[in-house]
């Protein structure tokens, strides 16, 4: 349905519009981080996309590839009622992404999830800190090489019996990660 | 003689003369436990989805009222009975730990659910693997979310230990079995 945005896109914004997909419906273009603000820029101001209404912004990490960390934009125009997801990518070495807290107030603390999770450093954000986690936690957990048994307890665990008890086994009941 | 009969009766005391003599011996301690079985005042500190079971165990339909510990106080100063329901996340240990501190002595703690008996499904970098790692808890209830029965049986069992003078500090299965 909205592929006329996608459409628009490629005409306004020719190669630097990387990739496009509509899977099961969803339409979605894939722009490098420089071209991030122009392109969600002009997706909020252009009559014919008109995306007024900012939906979601997260991340998923795909560790196979060089820049593994991809940033999900989601909007959708009130007027027109269509929607489209925009993407980007970056690596981890250097996870810098514009903020676009100009464009919608709202995504303040979509952004600031997206740091706290994942680490993706949103550029001129003016308040990027943790907004889940606490201060002083070490790293981004949502990344796939954060270890899935860590953790840092804010307070000291008390000594406790082991709480088997018969007729179950010392697995039993354990997650799969910890067997 | 069942669990509900045993938490009827002060135990170990014997009435002298029978009951026109009208007077009875026992110890002070129990006789302490039995009055305070009565007296509960609970503060419940709902995270999750096993609150919606708190509310109906606390509600007309299962009557809570009917074990004197129908009293939610909303400051930890002013109750002795600890509900932890639900999961219970790291950046919340200390405000947890806080208020069992602050709770007036004697004081009981009893584990709704799963989650915050255990973790549960929750074994990652974000909950804590049960509260009894931070907190010294009196009955463990099992169930995603329990049923009010089980609270209940579990309240009884927690009125058994108070009335006999049970050590603090041991846990014990809401199917009776000391760990």
């Amino acid at each position: 349905m909205a592929q006329r945005i996608l459409d628009r896109l490629k005409e306004t914004f020719g190669a630097k519009i990387l990739e496009t997909s509509s899977p099961s419906g969803d339409e979605v273009a894939v722009v490098a981080r420089d071209d991030w603000p122009a392109v969600a820029r002009f997706l909020r101001d252009d009559p014919v996309c008109a995306m007024d209404m900012f939906i979601d912004l997260t991340c998923a990490d795909y560790p196979d590839r060089r820049e593994r960390l991809e940033v999900w934009l989601r909007l959708y125009s009130i007027g027109h009622r269509h929607r489209v997801c925009l993407k980007t990518r970056v690596s981890a070495e250097d996870p810098k992404v514009p903020s676009l807290y100009d464009l919608w107030r709202g995504i303040d603390w979509f952004e600031r999830e997206a740091f706290d999770l994942f680490g993706v450093v949103f550029a001129g954000h003016p308040d990027l800190r943790r907004i889940l986690l606490y201060e002083g936690f070490e790293g981004h957990p949502l990344r796939k090489d954060y270890a899935a048994e860590k953790t840092q307890p804010l307070v000291g665990y008390r000594e406790v019996p082991p709480t088997k008890v018969p007729p179950f086994g010392t697995a039993e009941g354990m997650p799969w990660s910890r067997r | 003689m069942g669990v509900e009969d045993r938490i009827r009766l002060p135990v170990r005391t014997e009435v002298l003369g029978g009951a026109e003599a009208a007077f009875a011996t026992t110890r002070l301690d129990q006789l302490l436990g039995w009055a305070r079985k009565y007296s509960l005042f609970m503060y419940p500190f709902a995270t999750a989805c096993c609150g919606m079971e708190f509310m109906a165990m606390s509600a007309p339909k299962y009557d809570l009222a009917r074990f004197g510990a129908e009293a939610p106080r909303f400051s930890p100063r002013q109750s002795d009975l600890l509900w932890v329901v639900g999961t219970i996340s790291q950046r919340q240990a200390p405000v947890l730990q806080r208020i069992y501190g602050q709770m007036c002595e004697p004081k009981w703690v009893i584990a709704f659910g799963t989650c915050a008996s255990t973790g549960g499904f929750y074994d990652n970098y974000a909950t804590v693997p049960g509260i009894d790692r931070i907190i010294p808890v009196d009955v463990f209830i099992p169930g995603c979310p329990p049923r009010p029965e089980q609270a209940l049986d579990a309240l009884m069992l927690l009125m058994k230990r108070i009335a006999d003078g049970s050590a603090r500090g041991e846990p014990i299965l809401a199917n009776g079995q000391v760990v």
